[in-house]
């Protein structure tokens, strides 16, 4: 297990000392302030990380979590209950396919007119266009499991909560857990844009801030930060899959 | 005991109502081992569902100790083709989870499994996953699963059918070993000749399109390898290929 965890932190430290050079050989070829060498980048941000970037990173980081969970405690039940039960599934599966597509970015002005422009729009948005991600993967989740799987359960007379408990959650953890992931990108740049409105803080209004001011070191900062944030979601999440879904590491 | 009488039951598919069962009746002794052979599509592992509660619709009736099928009540132990065992719990989760539904889990229980694993030889298995096991081993983790949890009824779909021909053997061994001690009343689907007359008390042949029992024989061959052997146990291992033939099917 220990020798497991160094391979994957090595393949980490790889991949960034490999962008790193890129990113130097870029700076270097074109030779422009607006792409800085990365140790300029670096030495910035660690003058300014603790009392200028932090409190935008924490509002950032809030956000995608508080947007995430909003939609899996309203997707996770319902792409559960479209899945299991399928006369559920038949009307409110027309219900979803309506609405998935719906571009919810053009519905940002109703919103913020609805919900304000603060906190709760921006959390909204992101609930809005990553909870059918989660409805969608948790229902194809459960639909896969293949009908011989309930037989023992049922033949024991298991109850709902049993099969939930010990079939449903954990066949579906695989696939929720990559709706997990790809709606965590989805939410970071979902999260950019409505940064840029009614807000002083969060990594969006810093980047596009700096960049107004065309001051392309802090700008970059910001989108380093932005990356490591990726990075650290990303990196939990892979951790947690790897406790939770033991049965399926080979 | 489970008895059947005029059982039917009909798929429902998109355009006609097929009778998968008709007519069925059959009655399994009190601690016996009943084998149900037949070709394929004849209705064996229909027959066997009915009787596990997991299909409902259907009419006739079927008893078991006098009462009508609810898993709720009646502990059953099902053991299906594939073993049934939950991918993402290990062997001993798996063989404890049967217990625990029917919530029963207590430091008995626990000796026993110990006793039981020890005896099946999967006491250093109970850490791993399913898909870590061999065919073999995941068979005795289920055997250990069932009898475990001490069931009223015993069904068993075809439950050697994916082991090959020597592990087959040796898991036969072993089920008869374990079901002496135990006695528990089986029904077991099989589609092979050797195995139904080495393990049931009472054969039942099936024929297809609609399923039904066409034969139900005493079997005095049951319970020792060593008659394989005499011409007698060959003629009557041909018979029973001959007739499963004869209903359109190719047995093993």
């Amino acid at each position: 297990m220990m020798k497991k965890s160094k391979v994957v932190f090595q393949a980490y430290l790889c991949g960034l000392v490999f962008l790193l050079v890129l990113w130097q050989a870029a700076a270097f070829w074109i030779q422009l302030p607006i792409i800085p060498a990365p140790d300029l980048v670096f030495g910035r941000l660690s003058e300014i990380f603790a009392d200028k970037i932090a409190i935008h990173a924490a509002y950032s980081l809030w956000r995608i979590v508080a947007g995430i969970l909003l939609a899996v405690t309203i997707g996770y039940p319902l792409g559960l209950i479209m899945g299991y039960f399928m006369r559920a599934d038949r009307y409110l599966a027309p219900l979803v396919y309506l609405t998935y597509p719906v571009p919810k970015i053009a519905l940002l002005p109703v919103l913020m007119l609805l919900a304000g422009v603060g906190e709760l729009s921006k959390i909204i948005m992101i609930f809005l266009i990553v909870v059918f991600q989660i409805v969608v993967a948790l229902r194809d989740g459960i639909r896969a499991i293949p009908a011989e799987t309930y037989y023992p359960l049922y033949s024991l007379g298991a109850g709902f909560w049993q099969v939930f408990r010990y079939i449903l959650v954990p066949a579906t953890l695989p696939n929720f857990i990559t709706a997990i992931r790809v709606a965590m990108a989805t939410a970071v740049s979902v999260l950019f844009f409505t940064e840029t409105f009614g807000t002083q803080y969060g990594m969006g209004y810093f980047i596009m801030d700096a960049w107004l001011r065309v001051n392309y070191l802090e700008m970059y900062t910001g989108i380093v930060i932005l990356s490591l944030m990726g990075l650290l979601l990303f990196g939990v999440l892979d951790l947690i899959e790897g406790h939770v879904c033991r049965w399926q590491m080979k | 005991m489970i008895a059947i009488e005029n059982l039917a039951v009909a798929y429902q598919s998109a355009r006609q109502e097929n009778m998968a069962l008709q007519d069925v009746s059959l009655t399994v002794p009190q601690g016996t081992v009943c084998a149900v052979i037949g070709p394929s599509g004849c209705g064996k592992s229909t027959l066997l569902k009915v009787v596990a509660g997991l299909i409902r619709n259907y009419t006739g009736s079927v008893r078991i100790n006098g009462e009508k099928v609810n898993p709720q009540k009646l502990c059953i132990g099902f053991m299906p083709q594939n073993y049934g065992l939950l991918p993402w719990q290990t062997a001993g989760e798996n063989i404890r989870l049967a217990c625990r539904l029917k919530g029963g889990w207590s430091a008995d229980k626990k000796e026993q499994m110990h006793d039981l694993c020890q005896k099946l030889g999967i006491e250093n298995l109970l850490n791993r996953y399913p898909q870590e096991l061999s065919g073999g081993q995941q068979q005795r983790v289920s055997l250990a699963r069932v009898f475990l949890l001490e069931p009223d009824i015993l069904l068993m779909d075809e439950p050697f059918s994916a082991l090959d021909a020597i592990t087959r053997e040796e898991m036969q061994d072993v089920f008869r070993d374990l079901w002496e001690d135990a006695g528990i009343t089986t029904m077991l689907v099989t589609h092979y000749v050797e195995e139904a007359l080495y393990l049931g008390q009472q054969i039942v042949l099936m024929s297809s399109s609609p399923g039904t029992v066409a034969e139900v024989m005493d079997n005095r061959w049951q319970g020792s390898r060593s008659w394989e052997d005499l011409p007698d146990f060959f003629v009557k291992g041909q018979e029973l290929r001959e007739k499963i033939k004869a209903m359109g099917a190719r047995p093993v």
